[in-house]
């Protein structure tokens, strides 16, 4: 850890007119699980691509370990990719697939036998070897896919999308695999995805794309804990978000008027560039850390609610409720007991957290 | 689905089937075998034939004169398919891999000579193929700016002579060409627009070079459009008659143009008869022969694409 491997300066990727990626600029540790986060179309892929060396930028460059690659070609690049449809070549079986980077290499065949081998042991799918590649499901096809990325050594292993053709639950296996996978082989991985629940579980860092910008490139808590933005906020995860009025600025935070039954609230909070007084901001409470309860609270921030509507989900029901200044709140609600108490539509109650819950969100 | 299978819907098979089969048996069927038993038959004064159930036409048809244009047309049916793969595969490449509305343009571009009867076309060459035609005019043109290039230099060349094109092989194996290279086209684009342009991504991606990435995978899994479109060009090319006729020289007879001089011309049918069951076993021979290769190079190659 802590060595730069990849970093990109101001890259622009236009087609026509359109900026698809709009000059961001990044550096990737060595090791690092990266992920590439957003909605579709804001971009992600087509950065991928540049990375890859299938696009190449209309301006700004791209270094691997200091060195300028941004018009090197795809196979001189140290760069390897998992394409979203996983490209497996059709007209050969596991093992010549997996060997094809080896012998575009022309390596001694012993050399190439033993790599497989070792690749295929990675991947679990020695016993597939010889099957071709129409026998095989779409998540054995993505390991061979993998292993014959792998095969190759790359410092760097892009990832377009990897799990989205799969089904749920082969989903949550494989982002444990990728994980295992990433540590074991110690190569550093940039991943593409539309899902922050894939994001969020296996990356290290985060970078929150839209409409070719980067929002936010953080850890995965702190992406979650202390967004930088409405946008990265509501994004990630559910939150419950509104206006406020900043009182006063207090020695390691702010004092805001949110409003309702709230009133004023000292919150501890990170400095935010260019907030003073009087300014309208917002806040944001995530529904995990809001409690639902019959009575007034003592001492946390509240806000008299009405029940309005829930979704029971097994493990957890998530509650709507709206305030009596008409705002709308989700809560949720873990069903840790068997026998827990069913909540009931019309329900009146109020919702609470604690003030270090809070985040303020200025733009 | 139970019901599709005809073995339990037998009457139905047959109420559907009766008009395609009768079709087949009058257009087909029975000129084939009227053609399989005037083979046999003998040609009596200037239009009648008897039948006589001997081989005599057949022992004609294999005298060395005839198997040298079998052999010729064997030989010209062969440089036509490898011409319009050589051409027809780079313009089949090139139009799956074009924006929309230029991939709509040259697929347009491509099938717009059949909305054009043969014969016409094939006259039409005559106008850039003859001494003074088109292609020895453009010729001329590129000589001429040589020539003043040349001139410059101080080096002095004579003034274009015109090249005989119009009644040689070249013109009718370049009109054989320009008529069935649609044929090589369109099943060529029809795979490659199936193709997954990853595999090619993902080829480069491995290392291979932009010729290794053609020789290891887009030939290989194209390789079924290849095979059709050979057999739509080299088998109806066989047979190929008004072609040669019009632009072809004395030397460029071809099986096509004997067996239509034995029907019209010579109006000896039973010869005739005899040279056109020849082709077809000969056509007959080529397709089987292609089916063994094909089994074979799929048991190497592995997947069916």
């Amino acid at each position: 850890m802590g060595k730069t491997v990849l970093s990109i300066e101001n890259i622009v990727k236009k087609f026509g007119n359109v900026a698809a990626v709009n000059g961001v600029s990044l550096t990737i540790q060595d090791g690092d699980f990266f992920a590439l986060l957003g909605p579709s179309g804001c971009g992600k892929t087509t950065l991928l691509r540049m990375l890859g060396g299938f696009d190449s930028p209309t301006s700004g460059h791209i270094f691997m370990d200091g060195i300028d690659i941004t018009d090197v070609p795809p196979n001189k690049r140290q760069i390897n990719m998992l394409f979203q449809s996983y490209a497996v070549f059709p007209h050969m079986n596991v093992e010549d697939n997996v060997a094809y980077g080896l012998r575009m290499e022309k390596r001694p065949t012993t050399e190439i036998n033993q790599r497989v081998q070792e690749a295929l042991a990675l991947v679990r799918m020695e016993e597939f070897a010889k099957r071709p590649p129409d026998k095989l499901s779409g998540g054995q096809r993505q390991r061979v896919a993998l292993a014959r990325a792998l095969i190759k050594k790359p410092r760097i292993l892009l990832l377009d999308e990897p799990l989205s053709a799969l089904d749920a639950k082969l989903r949550g296996a494989m982002q444990t695999e990728l994980v295992r996978l990433q540590q074991t082989v110690g190569i550093t991985f940039i991943i593409v995805t539309h899902d922050q629940d894939e994001a969020l579980s296996m990356a290290t860092r985060i970078a929150v794309m839209d409409e070719g910008s980067f929002c936010q490139v953080d850890a995965p808590r702190v992406l979650y804990e202390a967004p930088s933005s409405r946008f990265v906020a509501d994004f990630i995860g559910r939150m419950n978000m509104h206006e406020c009025i900043v009182i006063a600025e207090q020695d390691n935070g702010y004092c805001i008027n949110a409003g309702g039954d709230m009133g004023e609230i000292s919150v501890r909070h990170a400095p935010l560039p260019g907030v003073r007084a009087g300014d309208k901001i917002y806040y944001g409470v995530r529904p995990e850390k809001v409690i639902f309860s019959k009575d007034k609270p003592a001492d946390n921030v509240g806000n008299a609610v009405v029940l309005e509507n829930y979704s029971y989900h097994g493990d957890e029901t998530l509650l709507y409720c709206r305030s009596q200044d008409g705002t709308l709140w989700t809560c949720t609600l873990t069903n840790d007991r068997r026998n827990f108490t069913p909540v009931n539509v019309g329900e009146l109650g109020w919702l609470t957290w604690a003030a270090d819950n809070m985040i303020l969100l200025a733009k | 689905m139970e019901t599709d299978n005809w073995r339990r819907n037998k009457r139905v098979f047959f109420a559907v089937s009766v008009p395609q089969l009768t079709w087949l048996l009058i257009f087909f069927i029975i000129p084939l075998a009227a053609v399989f038993i005037i083979s046999f038959s003998e040609k009596r004064g200037i239009i009648g034939h008897e039948l006589v159930w001997d081989w005599k036409n057949y022992i004609r048809a294999i005298e060395p004169i005839y198997l040298s244009i079998f052999a010729k047309t064997l030989l010209t049916s062969t440089a036509v398919t490898v011409i319009c793969l050589l051409v027809g595969y780079p313009v089949a490449l090139a139009i799956s891999f074009a924006p929309r509305w230029l991939k709509l343009a040259l697929l347009f571009a491509v099938t717009v000579p059949f909305w054009i009867n043969g014969l016409i076309r094939t006259y039409a060459l005559i106008a850039v193929f003859r001494t003074r035609g088109i292609l020895n005019f453009t010729l001329e043109w590129f000589w001429s700016i040589g020539a003043s290039v040349l001139a410059w230099f101080g080096i002095e060349v004579g003034s274009y002579q015109d090249l005989q094109f119009l009644y040689t092989n070249v013109a009718a194996t370049a009109g054989i060409v320009y008529v069935f290279i649609p044929f090589m086209i369109l099943p060529l684009y029809a795979v490659m627009e199936r193709f997954d342009k990853s595999y090619l991504e993902a080829a480069l991606d491995l290392g291979a070079g932009h010729w290794r990435t053609f020789f290891t995978v887009l030939l290989p899994l194209t390789t079924p459009g290849i095979i059709s479109g050979c057999i739509i060009v080299f088998v109806p090319s066989l047979g190929v008659f008004f072609i040669a006729d019009l632009l072809g020289g004395t030397d460029s007879l071809l099986i096509g143009n004997v067996i239509e001089r034995q029907f019209l011309g010579a109006n000896n049918w039973p010869f005739g008869a005899a040279l056109s069951f020849l082709l077809m076993y000969l056509t007959f021979a080529a397709l089987i022969l292609y089916s063994i290769v094909n089994k074979k190079s799929k048991k190497i190659g592995g997947v069916d694409v």
